[in-house]
């Protein structure tokens, strides 16, 4: 053994020491508060009459290729969730006994505080202008943390190329870069071709852009005058640590696959449980305590033997 | 004649025009436009239509459209300085006119080219007065102020050039390599067609925007896929699985039985040929066979399906949670051994760490 008894208690009694030093600074998770002009979505299953000309319009502005492997023949584009080539999908919910029905347009949330990004080693995903949860393929190294981490399972990978991306929807930044906001009947709009391509294009306004505020004020307003119509809930509002694209229905959120999430965000969550481990540098301390305690063991019992493994082992 | 005289009516003039305006692309308005420059006698172009390797179809299609007034529009709008099928003359006068109206209107004459140019043998497979068709056509191309082929055979060869082709047969913009032609494929081509480039071409002196091939991109922009009338049978997966069949009987989707439609860029689905309401392959029950297309008409199997170009969404939606393949009981034994004996495989590596080293005698790599 080279490493002593004395060397690896040092080592250890500093490293704690640093570890303690560390744990003293470190403050209070503070959350990047959203921008006002924070741009988001907000999709009202009681309008959506399941066109698709959202999925098609997506298509186009992002220049995605038809996903045609789920039908015969390959003649349709029939995508079966969020894909590597996918960045929004209309889905449909039946109950079981076929008495409700509804149209679900499933894209990426824009979290207000994203577990993708948190997830992200090298910032690949990150919060952008209005908020937009960006991806920056030059810094992705492919290991697909933002996946794991996305409890909308939202980050699609390209798993048929060769130098693969992250797939998922970044609300057409590419669109609305460089065009500018004006209001519009209480809407904050950009010029016909730069706004998100699935909101513009819809023909019942099932789906419309906005800043967050304006959308959750326009929300509020339509629950209100049709307290009958909605399940008594915006989704987004609040779920996941609030997102910037926000739903009304008509039907259950959890039928339509949108999880039940507590207030506080994934990356809250995970910070608490980081620290709570590392909290006065009590559970390391008793984890190398008991290590050390083993190894302290062995090397007694070893030590103990060793003069007839010697004799022994050489003749 | 004049096209506000007797034998056109005001309204069936305007009422052509409109239709061949808004095929273009025009506004409403310039339909008084054209009518002013059809009035004016100086702005009547001379026109030569040729005949090579057709059938004549194009020029009777033209000609017997159920609108009477669309071929003497056609007729009043242009002076008609050559062409074989409706000439009164023969042999060595019609010749001669051929001449006249080339030395007259150089540089000013549109060009009608119908039919396809045999090539092989320096042409000696369609001559007409003792002259090749390629020579004839290079001669009145020279000096045509626009040069128009109408019809599959003579946009890119049609009929005449499908396997073996014997002749050589090629078309217009082949022959007449750097000249602009617009083509107007089709077999027959819809007459419509030719009157808005004819008309665009009178009236303001401009030829229409014109695709890759040379089409007009007013008639040839899109696929008959995208406008058809069956397109709703297509998406919800409604198909004529045999002719005859309950689905065909219902008008379902042709694309089973060959319907080239989705690759075949025309505008029969929205302009109605020669005013026929139905008067095309689909209409009819018949699957298009993409007579405008040249990689397609007289070269692919008539009941042969084509990809799709562009894969849009069908009538159906994925469920919410898309199903996933379950796990079989024999699987997750397999990996449960697997797992097992990886651990029983790392304790047992970590005990043979704990003991002593072996002496360099009992090493089994020194022996080697």
């Amino acid at each position: 053994m080279s490493v002593d008894r004395r060397y690896l208690l040092k080592s250890l009694v500093a490293a704690g020491a640093a570890a303690v030093a560390a744990e003293g600074t470190s403050e209070a998770r503070v959350r990047t508060p959203l921008p006002a002009d924070a741009l988001g979505l907000l999709y009202d299953t009681t309008r959506c009459i399941g066109c698709k000309t959202c999925v098609v319009a997506c298509r186009e502005a992002n220049d995605t290729k038809p996903d045609n492997s789920n039908s015969p023949g390959g003649i349709w584009d029939t995508p079966m969730d969020l894909n590597g080539q996918t960045k929004t999908v209309v889905k449909l919910y039946k109950s079981a006994d076929g008495l409700h029905r509804s149209y679900f347009k499933a894209q990426c949330m824009h979290c207000a505080d994203p577990a993708c990004t948190t997830a992200c080693m090298l910032g690949a995903l990150s919060k952008r202008e209005h908020g937009i949860v960006s991806y920056n393929p030059s810094l992705c190294i492919g290991c697909r943390y933002c996946q794991m981490a996305c409890p909308f399972n939202v980050p699609k990978f390209e798993w048929a190329k060769a130098a693969p991306k992250i797939v998922k929807c970044e609300l057409c930044r590419h669109r609305v870069a460089g065009a500018s906001l004006a209001k519009t009947d209480g809407y904050s709009r950009y010029p016909k071709g730069h706004g998100p391509a699935c909101a513009e294009v819809c023909p019942r306004q099932a789906v419309i852009y906005g800043t967050r505020e304006e959308l959750l004020a326009d929300a509020r307003r339509r629950m209100a005058e049709h307290p009958d119509r909605y399940v008594p809930k915006i989704y987004g509002e609040t779920d996941g640590g609030g997102t910037q694209c926000l739903y009304l229905s008509h039907v259950p959120f959890e039928d339509l696959g949108l999880p039940t999430l507590s207030a506080r965000s994934v990356p809250d969550l995970q910070h608490t449980i980081q620290h709570g481990i590392y909290q006065g540098f009590v559970a390391p301390l008793a984890l190398y305590g008991l290590l050390g305690a083993v190894i302290f063991r062995n090397r007694r019992k070893q030590q103990s033997e060793q003069p007839e493994q010697e004799n022994g082992g050489r003749p | 004649m004049t096209a506000t005289g007797s034998t056109v009516d005001r309204r069936d003039f305007i009422r052509v025009c409109t239709i061949a305006l808004a095929s273009i692309g025009l506004p409403y308005a310039a339909a008084a436009e054209i009518a002013q420059a059809v009035a004016r006698k100086k702005l009547k172009p001379s026109v030569i239509w040729l005949h090579f390797q057709e059938c004549t179809g194009c020029t009777e299609s033209l000609l017997r459209t159920s609108h009477p007034a669309l071929a003497e529009l056609i007729l009043d709008l242009i002076s008609l300085d050559y062409c074989e099928t409706l000439f009164a003359a023969a042999g060595h006068q019609a010749e001669a006119a051929l001449q006249k109206a080339m030395k007259d209107n150089a540089g000013k004459y549109v060009l009608v080219i119908e039919g396809a140019i045999p090539t092989k043998d320096d042409g000696i497979y369609c001559q007409i007065g003792g002259r090749t068709a390629l020579e004839i056509v290079h001669e009145t191309a020279d000096k045509a102020g626009a040069i128009i082929a109408i019809g599959s055979c003579a946009s890119w060869g049609g009929i005449p050039s499908a396997d073996p082709n014997p002749t050589g047969a090629t078309g217009a913009p082949m022959v007449l390599k750097g000249k602009t032609v617009v083509t107007i494929p089709g077999c027959p081509a819809n007459p419509y067609n030719l009157l808005g480039t004819v008309l665009q071409y009178v009236t303001f002196g401009t030829l229409p925007a014109l695709d890759d091939k040379g089409r007009p991109k007013f008639a040839y922009g899109r696929t008959i896929h995208e406008d058809c009338p069956r397109r709703a049978h297509f998406d919800a997966g409604r198909f004529v699985q045999k002719f005859g069949d309950e689905g065909h009987r219902l008008g379902w989707c042709l694309y089973k039985t060959g319907c080239k439609g989705p690759a075949t860029h025309a505008n029969c689905s929205i302009l109605n040929f020669g005013e026929v309401i139905g008067a095309w392959p689909i209409g009819i029950g018949h699957p298009c066979y993409g007579c405008t297309e040249q990689t397609l008409a007289f070269r692919v199997a008539m009941h042969d399906t084509v990809d799709i170009e562009r894969p849009m969404p069908p009538d159906t939606y994925p469920p919410i949670r898309a199903a996933q393949g379950h796990i079989s009981p024999i699987a997750t034994g397999l990996a449960g051994v697997v797992g097992g004996a990886l651990l029983g495989a790392g304790y047992m590596a970590s005990r043979k760490l704990g003991e002593k080293p072996p002496s360099e005698e009992d090493d089994p790599r020194k022996e080697t």
